[in-house]
């Protein structure tokens, strides 16, 4: 991070010492202290720092876990059974990760829809929100990796489907699932490398939030107007207005989550999670957690096979189509910043978008429905409806709405907008 | 913080609820079959404790019935204690079973009587001679069973005083019973427990009902043992982070009042 020009003085010797030799305090101070930021923040701008709080939680439980944990499929489900029997505060440990990972996905799922809405992914920002999505990706890779730890029968067969899909691949399907699986079934190589990787990735997304709020600290924050700050009074600093503000917000999120954690903490959990893993016998529903529910609905919204007219040679089969649909649900909003073509960025000055984002809402709503059943009648449509509003919106209603809107007029400034909201 | 502030931020919060409820709400698994009685359990409240003497008695059902086909290998004798028996008491009921330890120093595996430290003792070697001498059906293990089945206490409750003599159009498979709340009513667990099967020591009225609540309560502690130190600990933790989003509310406050 570049560091100012004017050097900061520190009260404190020693603080002054270390800091002419290394300026970690120059630039805490210049990139949270003094970090001018739009006055205007809502309480949504707090998920960032409510994902990171989530992040360190994930980290610091997971690491006590690994400590009682051992990734071998004839004792991966007892160890765990024993640290949340016997081993001091292990299921304090144990229900505070697996809840945090639903946790941390709402916080990063409100964080998300916030840019949405506000276009905090617009010019200047873009690399912010590439940098996101990737985030977004290794949380959803090492939340996969973690399901499968525990060994049970959802974990084994969980595996079993999703990377199955990878046989959908055309002409290198089948080798490629068995180089994923290490062998020719979900078995202990699975196992070993799943925990390994799900040790590494939490820091690798570390590295990806550090750049991620780089790229954010260069273009300075979006804000609910989505009108850049012009002047001093349109910017305050960092500190102290957003560190209590999103320390309050923090706590508010942590009450809820501590809530889940110690009086309903199997509420998101499925039976089968404390089954151990039978590869003879398969459960009557395999469903991923609820955060994968909707791309899951996408995955199996296809049910017919592309045929070359009038043959049988099958071109896209339904399996490959509902996996490319899957991964381009999530990749295409690599692409939102060059997508959306509207003058207006926040959707407050937007007046039929604000509609079609409300849609989309309801979409991934029915999305997440459609993934929890299995795919045949109402939640087939569901699941269909849902995963064509959601490509019509990204990929025709962003870009055309954007060019023929009739948007309102931002304000000219931040401050102008504060001052009428006291009014 | 001026009244605009405040409205805008009652309203983000509100929403932010609203948000979490959703999420929360919409992906609920179809927790319980609608079939299913609702029984009232007096652990499963938000503050619900154990019924310490129901949860001794069920495991007096468990250790007379249950466990003559049913492991409980994730539990240890010394576990009991804390329902409430003594550890001498702990000990004789350990006393009771013989496991196999070694090898000494001459090589030899040995046979002694179980310690408190022990793990349950199994009643089959192995999963092969459980299902060899349950016509070929392998009674689950039971540590964690509450926890792994939909409907949790209720299903285990209508499990067992759920076999009735099967209606006139059903044709049992050889070995079958007749489960009206078994998933396809086949079952191959003959009804293990009726009226009078157990002799209280407390003069409970030894019903069918009575048993199998106890045993389901049992079976409930087993799963989730550490149910009332999450609970004690969830309070202390939920005031102190009450507190703690007060202070922190006034003190943003606070702050935002200087800023004009």
């Amino acid at each position: 991070m570049a560091s100012a020009g004017k050097k900061v003085k520190f009260d404190n010797p020693v603080v002054q010492w270390i800091n002419d030799r290394l300026p970690i305090y120059s630039i805490l101070h210049d990139q949270y202290g003094n970090f001018p930021t739009p006055r205007n923040f809502n309480y949504f701008w707090s998920f960032g720092a409510i994902a990171m709080a989530m992040l360190g939680i994930m980290i610091v439980t997971g690491v006590f876990l690994a400590m009682s944990y051992t990734p071998h499929t004839t004792l991966a489900f007892e160890s765990i059974e024993h640290m949340m029997r016997d081993v001091n505060y292990g299921w304090l440990m144990r229900y505070t990760h697996m809840n945090g990972a639903s946790f941390f996905f709402i916080a990063v799922y409100i964080h998300i829809s916030r840019g949405l809405f506000y276009g905090s992914y617009r010019q200047p920002r873009e690399l912010v929100w590439i940098f996101g999505v990737v985030i977004m990706l290794l949380m959803m890779v090492t939340a996969f990796m973690g399901y499968t730890l525990p060994w049970s029968q959802m974990s084994g067969w969980g595996v079993t489907v999703i990377t199955s899909l990878f046989s959908a691949v055309p002409l290198i399907g089948d080798g490629l699932v068995t180089w994923l699986w290490g062998g020719f079934a979900v078995d202990n190589p699975t196992l070993n490398r799943f925990y390994a990787l799900h040790f590494l990735l939490p820091f690798v997304i570390c590295a990806v939030v550090f750049v991620h709020v780089w790229a954010l600290h260069v273009s300075g924050s979006n804000n609910p107007t989505g009108v850049e700050p012009k002047s001093e009074k349109d910017v305050i600093p960092f500190n102290p207005y957003y560190t209590t503000k999103d320390s309050f917000g923090t706590v508010v999120f942590m009450i809820i989550f501590m809530a889940v954690v110690f009086f309903a903490p199997l509420v998101l959990a499925d039976p089968a999670h404390f089954r151990q893993f039978d590869p003879m016998q398969t459960p009557p529903h395999i469903v991923p957690e609820w955060y994968f529910l909707p791309f899951y609905a996408i995955l199996r919204a296809f049910t017919i096979d592309l045929n070359i007219p009038f043959t049988h040679i099958i071109l896209l089969p339904a399996k490959l189509q509902g996996v490319i649909a899957m991964f381009s649900s999530i990749l295409l909003l690599l692409f939102l910043p060059w997508l959306d073509t509207s003058p207006v960025r926040s959707a407050v000055y937007r007046p039929v978008y604000k509609w079609c984002l409300l849609l989309l809402l309801l979409a991934v709503c029915a999305l997440t429905y459609a993934g929890s059943k299995p795919p045949e009648g109402m939640p087939l449509w569901f699941g269909i409806v849902g995963t064509f509003y959601y490509f019509l919106h990204f990929l025709v209603i962003v870009p055309v709405l954007g060019k023929y809107e009739k948007t309102l007029t931002p304000p000219a400034s931040i401050s102008e907008s504060v001052e009428a909201g006291h009014e | 913080m001026n009244k605009g502030d405040c409205k805008i931020m009652k309203k983000t919060l509100s929403l932010f609820v609203f948000l979490i409820t959703l999420a929360l709400a919409l992906p609920v698994r179809a927790a319980e079959d609608e079939t299913l009685p609702h029984q009232h359990w007096q652990h499963k409240g938000i503050l619900g404790v154990y019924d310490k003497a129901a949860v001794q008695r069920g495991f007096q059902v468990y250790k007379e019935v249950c466990s003559a086909c049913h492991a409980m290998k994730f539990m240890s004798y010394r576990n009991l204690e804390k329902i409430g028996y003594t550890p001498d008491e702990v000990k004789a009921v350990a006393a009771q079973y013989t496991v196999t330890d070694g090898p000494n120093d001459e090589g030899e595996m040995f046979e002694r009587p179980a310690l408190p430290s022990d793990h349950f003792k199994s009643p089959f070697k192995n999963d092969k001679a459980a299902r060899a001498a349950n016509n070929g059906a392998l009674p689950p293990d039971m540590s964690l069973l509450v926890k792994a089945r939909d409907g949790g206490e209720d299903y285990i409750f209508s499990i067992l005083t759920g076999f009735e003599t099967p209606p006139a159009d059903v044709q049992l498979m050889a070995g079958m019973n007749y489960n009206k709340y078994f998933p396809g009513h086949q079952i191959a667990m003959a009804k293990p427990l009726s009226d009078g099967q157990v002799s209280y020591a407390d003069g409970t009225p030894n019903s069918l009902e009575q048993e199998a609540r106890d045993v389901t309560q049992f079976l409930a502690w087993v799963s989730e043992p550490h149910m009332e130190q999450r609970k004690q600990m969830g309070i202390k933790v939920i005031l102190f982070l009450l507190v703690f989003a007060g202070v922190m509310f006034n003190t943003n406050r606070k702050v935002w009042s200087k800023l004009h």
